[in-house]
């Protein structure tokens, strides 16, 4: 088990133990604003290159943020030399756009209503400049194309757009039937001209082609393929294959394979559903491609087990290529064992090498060439274990964190509740471990919690405060506020930069 | 402001709506992008229109997808074939666009304006431009230039040739699959222009790499390469080259490659000629056949007669049957319906006694088979296989079993029999017909679903028209309007349904004297629906009988018909009596 504070970096060996800076925050509540729910963020994504950065929300809203540190070398000699230490430049998004990427809708055959909450984001490959991702809810996936259009400003027409219908703004009708500039109007549509119309063979001089003179540019967003209807649970996961042309889609018991380019059919490829529903037991949970064997994908189970598969194998993968479990601990079951076993995310690391997950108290590192157990495993928030019953009576031990690795495999980063995140290092030997909150001040938790309080300290004081104990904050200075807890968060590809979400606000850390 | 004409009014629109805020008039206009080319006049569209279009390249997906067809058929618009090289530029910005239908599109347009433009400007416009685009930054440019090199090849100079080979094989080791994956499909195109002597050594050394790729999706399009390279290459070369290649193939670790291998294989047969056939194709085929992956089996399957054909009916006896026989017992329903479609081919392969002794007993245990599917495909092919085992022991063998099938419980398989009736019923002659099926084509009449009462009705007018109007007299007619007073009005009016069918065929004396007076019974029915149905019969039989039938009885009726409560009664009733005036 790693933990602890006090990491004294071996000379040669493990990494130092980051020092996490506050960086940019979008969105951040001012004292005393309630948040509304449908601002609250429920997904976040970098892209592969790491310049950008999406974000969906409750809402069914998606924005984008841009990288703008690596566009310009903005920080003058003078500002250099005033710091007391180089500066290390870090990476700094900006505001890049926003659309409505769902809609809340009602399933009339089943009666029921389907949010519009973004469960995922994922990049698909950027080509010409144009920005494309799939977002997906419960039920429906969508693929989005965003790219800068010309404003255009036209002149030069042949007719004058104030007067002539049928040009301009004012066209609407798929019919138009103009009004000359003089005044008499056209009666004859244009479809018949091909065939008694013969210009002079110059051609007419007197047409003129439309001239568009600006050149500045805005950002659209296009709805380009909407994947539906081939999902009867909750979508919880989708996942790019590496061969760039298809990406599969994962809802409680099934999970489809898609072609990019076509909408209107899916291939399903894992189907746990039981033929009695009474036999369930186990739901898939998440799932996700291996970063570049395109045949290779993982997806992970409620009873805290992960599946890797082998699209190879054959066409239906109803028995997996290798199955990653811990074997229980004799002994020490009890009746919120398999509650908190249940896996709530997976990612690979970039190079496929390794899988990480993450169950309600622990983030476990596995090695697909070792299935007998992870290779590491670290607690998240051990100091709620006493308190299982209370989370599990608010359902709060339903929540579902996600995980995230650094792009050189080397650290790994969750969330928590009270807006805290915790950052490990798992390199072989290394002991770092941070814990951050989601604020300004990341650092401001780490003094008020010994993450290795000693035993019998905490029973006195939890004795002595027993009555008078502030609420949220338990007898070691632990709080556990519930209702702030940090879901998503993603770590940038290529730095050591973590985007994280406390309920409506975006926030960065750097090291 | 300017002035126009009137009669270029129209021309005016159309070009002032290229820039249109509404998509749909956008469109439009460049649909009519040749109109708009005439009436400017060949040098302006050089001048004005192309470069016009080239740099408004950001328009929405649909309107460039227009764009790039219409310019592919433009070369008269621009002044003829010496000035074919101005239509390129705008089509190569199509070539880098992120959708790929707008992609495939301009490059189909540019393969087409290529191949009519004279040599010296392909080489000085169009290789250029496939050298650009297969240098492009973005990987779509790079999947376009893929399609173009077939083009740009022949006319090309020594030098340039081995510069395109160089570069074409650069484009099968891209990073981006996709550009590897556009490269295998186009491999083929790109291999039918190259020089024999480098079509053995430089582009089988690009299908090698291509075959060793660690995509699938990459590997799949290079299975497809196999049989249009095989065709290409002498037999001793594709026996060297591409028959070690498709055998390791046919064992790939991924089933999704096996079964592309499935699909191709008997068009390698031809190129191999017969004995490589018979040594490595056949045994690999045959492991296709008891492939372990259901979808390998199905593809497998499907081709099991095409494979057949081509090989000697010993062959076939002897290794492909034993396969056979195993999957018309396989675990998966689709295999069995898969080898179901197919396997009435093998027959006329096989020849009468081998087809009695192997083939029969299968066709048996595929039409007993429990999928409905598996049934129908045998049924659908039962004329191919009494050409060759004849009448007799066909309707023995396989008559008990349509029988069966004639009363299955799922409607759809009764529809498909009904569907199958006439072509039974003229292979196997107006006397089994009798025994066995007649009474089956009444009991349809009164079947539970529409579409089965229908179809039935459908296919008494077809048996009639089969077996002649004195058979249907005596089989089918007293039968039908013996049910015209059966209690369920429903089935009523399927008889009614039935009759007007009938009626032309039948003609005109057996309309008048026998179906007629059924007819007009049934306009006193109790039930609205019949009464305005038979308003329909009746109308239906204007044309069919004499004048005199149609003033003494028909008028009469759908007078009385016309003062009817009932409005919808009314309705066709006065219909029919105006078909009756005109």
């Amino acid at each position: 088990m790693h933990g602890g504070d006090e990491v004294v970096a071996a000379p040669g060996g493990p990494p130092q133990q980051l020092d996490w800076k506050f960086s940019q925050v979008f969105g951040e509540r001012t004292a005393g604003e309630e948040v509304q729910e449908v601002d609250i963020i429920s997904a976040i994504e970098f892209d592969k290159t790491g310049d950008h950065l999406a974000t969906g929300d409750r809402g069914g809203r998606v924005v984008l943020f841009e990288r703008t540190d690596t566009k310009d070398h903005g920080v003058s000699r003078r500002d250099l030399e005033r710091m007391d230490y180089p500066i290390s430049r870090h990476p700094e998004f900006r505001y890049k756009t926003e659309f409505q990427s769902h809609e809340p809708e009602f399933d009339y055959l089943k009666s029921l209503e389907i949010e519009e909450k973004i469960n995922k984001i994922r990049w698909c490959q950027t080509a010409n400049g144009v920005l494309s991702l799939l977002s997906t809810n419960d039920k429906t996936i969508k693929f989005w194309k965003v790219q800068e259009k010309k404003v255009k400003k036209i002149s030069d027409m042949n007719l004058d757009p104030s007067k002539a219908v049928g040009n301009g703004s004012v066209a609407s009708s798929s019919s138009p039937k103009p009004c000359l500039a003089n005044g008499s109007s056209f009666d004859g549509s244009y479809d018949n001209l091909s065939n008694d119309f013969s210009p002079p063979p110059g051609g007419l001089p007197s047409l003129r082609l439309p001239v568009v003179t600006s050149q500045e540019t805005n950002l659209l967003a296009r709805c380009r393929r909407v994947y539906g209807h081939a999902h009867d649970y909750h979508i919880n996961s989708i996942s790019n294959n590496s061969d760039g042309e298809t990406f599969i889609s994962a809802d409680d018991l099934r999970i489809n394979l898609w072609n990019l380019e076509i909408s209107s059919q899916s291939f399903n490829i894992v189907d746990v559903k039981p033929a009695n529903m009474e036999d369930l037991t186990e739901v898939i949970t998440s799932a996700e491609f291996h970063p570049t064997h395109c045949n290779m994908l993982a997806y992970s189970s409620s009873k805290g087990s992960i599946r890797l598969i082998d699209l190879r194998q054959s066409a239906l993968c109803d028995s997996h290529a290798k199955l990653f479990e811990e074997p229980e601990a004799p002994g020490s079951r009890s009746f919120f064992t398999e509650i908190i076993a249940s896996i709530s995310d997976i990612k690979f690391s970039k190079d496929g090498r390794y899988i990480l997950s993450r169950d309600y108290m622990t983030l476990k590192l596995w090695d697909i060439n070792m299935d007998s157990g992870p290779v590491a495993t670290f607690q998240v928030h051990e100091y709620l274990r006493p308190k299982l019953c209370d989370l599990y009576e608010n359902d709060s031990i339903f929540d579902k964190f996600e995980c995230c690795l650094s792009g050189d495999g080397l650290r790994v980063a969750t969330g928590s509740y009270s807006n805290l995140f915790r950052v490990f290092g798992c390199a072989p030997g290394s002991t770092e471990s941070a814990t951050l909150e989601a604020s300004k001040n990341p650092m401001r938790r780490q003094v008020q919690t010994p993450t290795r309080p000693s035993r019998s300290l905490s029973s006195i004081t939890r004795v002595v405060r027993r009555g008078s104990e502030t609420p949220g904050v338990d007898a070691n200075g632990n709080s556990f506020d519930f209702t702030t807890k940090l879901l998503h968060l993603a770590w940038h590809p290529t730095e050591n930069l973590i985007a994280c979400a406390a309920a409506n606000s975006l926030y960065m850390y750097y090291a | 402001m300017s002035m126009v004409e009137e009669p270029l009014y129209p021309i005016a629109v159309l070009i002032d709506e290229l820039k249109n805020d509404d998509i749909q008039l956008r469109l439009n206009s460049i649909r009519r992008l040749s109109t708009i080319a005439r009436a400017l006049g060949e040098e302006r569209t050089r001048k004005e229109l192309i470069p016009f279009l080239s740099e408004n390249n950001d328009d929405d997906d649909e309107v460039l997808l227009a764009m790039a067809e219409e310019l592919g058929v433009f070369i008269p618009y621009v002044g003829g074939v010496e000035h074919a090289r101005v239509l390129l530029p705008p089509l190569e910005t199509l070539c880098t666009v992120e959708e790929t239908c707008v992609r495939d599109k301009a490059v189909n347009s540019l393969c087409k304006i290529g191949s009519q433009m004279r040599e010296n400007d392909l080489v000085d416009w169009f290789v250029p431009l496939v050298k650009r685009l297969a240098s492009g930054e973005w990987f779509t440019t790079r999947v376009s230039a893929c399609g173009l090199f077939h083009i740009a090849y022949p006319s090309a100079s020594e030098m340039l040739k081995t510069e395109l080979r160089s570069i074409y094989g650069q484009l099968c080791q891209d990073d981006m699959p996709m550009v590897r994956r556009s490269a295998a499909s186009n491999l083929g195109k790109f291999a039918a222009t190259v020089e024999y002597a480098h079509l053995k050594s430089e582009i089988m050394q690009i299908f090698d790499n291509l075959t060793h790729d660690d995509q699938d999706t990459v590997r799949l399009l290079a299975v497809e390469g196999c049989a249009a390279l095989g065709k290409l290459l002498e037999p001793q070369d594709c026996i060297a080259h591409i028959l070690p290649v498709i055998v390791s193939f046919s064992q790939d670790k991924s089933w999704r490659v096996r079964y592309m291998v499935a699909n191709q294989l008997y068009e390698l047969c031809e190129a191999v000629g017969p004995e490589p056939t018979r040594t490595d194709l056949v045994p690999a085929y045959v492991r296709l056949l008891r492939d372990n992956e259901a979808e390998v089996r199905i593809a497998a399957a499907g081709k099991v007669t095409k494979f057949s054909q081509i090989l000697s009916p010993e062959l076939v006896t002897q290794h492909i049957l034993p396969s056979v026989k195993e999957l018309s017992s396989d675990s998966s329903q689709h295999v069995r319906s898969a080898l179901a479609s197919v396997i009435m081919g093998m027959a006329p392969v096989l020849g009468k006694d081998a087809t009695i002794e192997q083939l029969l007993p299968i066709f048996l245990s595929l039409l007993k088979d429990e999928f409905p599917d598996v049934r129908l495909n045998i049924i659908s092919k039962l004329d191919q296989v009494n050409q060759v085992i004849g009448i007799d022991l066909l309707s023995q063998s396989l008559l008990p079993a349509i029988v069966e099938l004639a009363e299955d419980r799922h409607w759809r398989v009764r529809l498909a029999i009904i569907e199958y009736i006439p072509l039974l019923a003229s292979q196997l002659g107006v006397g089994f017909f009798d025994d066995k099926l007649g009474a089956l084509c009444m009991q349809w009449l009164q079947d539970k679903v529409y579409s089965i009462r229908d179809a039935a009705a459908n296919n008494l007018k077809r048996l009639a028209e089969e077996f002649g109007r004195d058979w249907a007299m005596e089989h089918i007619i007293p039968q039908v309007l013996e049910m015209a007073t059966t209690s369920h009005y429903l089935y009523r009016m399927t008889i009614l349904r039935s009759i007007s069918l009938l009626a032309p065929v039948m003609g005109s004396e057996i309309t008048s004297t026998k179906l007629l007076p059924v007819v007009v019974n049934a306009s006193k029915d109790r039930v609205a629906n019949i009464k305005f149905n038979v308003a329909k019969v009746l109308q239906s039989f204007v044309p069919i009988v004499d004048k005199s039938v149609v003033e003494a009885t028909i008028r009469p009726c759908l007078v009385e018909l016309s003062e009817d409560p009932d409005v919808d009664v009314r309705y066709f009733a006065t219909q029919g009596l105006q078909s009756i005036n005109h």
